[in-house]
């Protein structure tokens, strides 16, 4: 009788629910790099695969780690701020973020193989190709 | 999945007076500010503009930096969950150090653009007597 209750209405769920949602509201009038979840994401679907792109100016190629997992997509990376000397003061200073790590679930199992990235203007694209196993079969109908 | 979150751009045109003639998204980008004794820098974010498009301007000690950006949709491909848009850089700073106009430097890197602006040489301090009656 328990275990079916978690698929109920939960109101403790749903005010947890709305106070993430104002928090969100909040930090968006704010302007602020305050983003959960870094670095900003896109996802593209289509039936032979998925394109990932993802904003990250001011990071490295050889900073950045892209790993893949069966549908989970895993981007790490570092990168430093400029250094201009000892005698620099600092007016303004709005970009947060300096290393992230971010796991991303595909609606697709992905063939890791096949999986390709590119980085350009600091827009990171990955694409990766959906699994043959994981690929929609088309079954025949046997009419008698 | 479908639900659209862009939390790390502000759009400007809630600022901005003047209407643009196309219709596109503009971002203010995200800048950090140095100073040291010869120069300003500028380092602004601005991921996904197209090297050739960045005008950086110094006007009436207004700076500009603009950049448009390339938008290439996928081929094939359908949007199926966004959390940034794509669009536009734009921003304006009044700069009050004079600046040796001739000698800024601009580069875009990685999706950076940084700008150094060299002072000019400090007017040499005068001297001013008091008399003392």
């Amino acid at each position: 009788m328990y275990l079916s209750r978690i698929w109920q209405f939960d109101p403790w769920r749903e005010l947890d629910r709305i106070h993430d949602e104002m928090n969100r509201l909040f930090s968006n009038t704010l302007g602020r790099n305050v983003a959960s979840s870094y670095p900003a994401i896109n996802i593209w679907v289509n039936n032979d695969g998925a394109l990932v792109t993802a904003e990250l100016p001011g990071f490295d190629v050889k900073d950045l780690d892209i790993t893949v997992l069966n549908d989970e997509l895993r981007i790490k990376g570092t990168r430093k701020k400029p250094d201009f000397g000892k005698d620099v003061q600092i007016h303004r200073l709005e970009s947060g973020v300096d290393s992230f790590q971010r796991t991303i679930q595909l609606p697709y199992a992905v063939e890791s193989d096949k999986v390709e990235a590119k980085f350009e203007r600091g827009v990171l694209t990955i694409t990766l190709p959906r699994a043959e196993a994981d690929k929609p079969r088309k079954i025949q109908v046997s009419t008698k | 999945m479908a639900e659209k979150k862009t939390l790390q751009k502000r759009k400007t045109e809630q600022v901005e007076k003047v209407e643009r003639t196309h219709d596109r998204n503009v971002f203010i980008p995200v800048v950090d500010i140095y100073e040291t004794n010869d120069e300003i820098i500028l380092v602004a974010e601005m991921p996904g503009v197209d090297e050739k498009s960045i005008d950086v301007t110094l006007d009436n000690d207004i700076l500009t930096i603009r950049g448009r950006a390339i938008d290439e949709k996928p081929e094939g491909y359908e949007l199926v969950y966004s959390e940034y848009e794509v669009g536009d850089f734009e921003r304006s700073f009044s700069i009050n150090e004079s600046i040796d106009v001739d000698k800024i430097e601009a580069q875009y890197h990685n999706g950076v653009l940084t700008v150094k602006l060299p002072k000019t040489e400090p007017a040499k301090a005068k001297k001013i007597e008091v008399k003392i009656k």
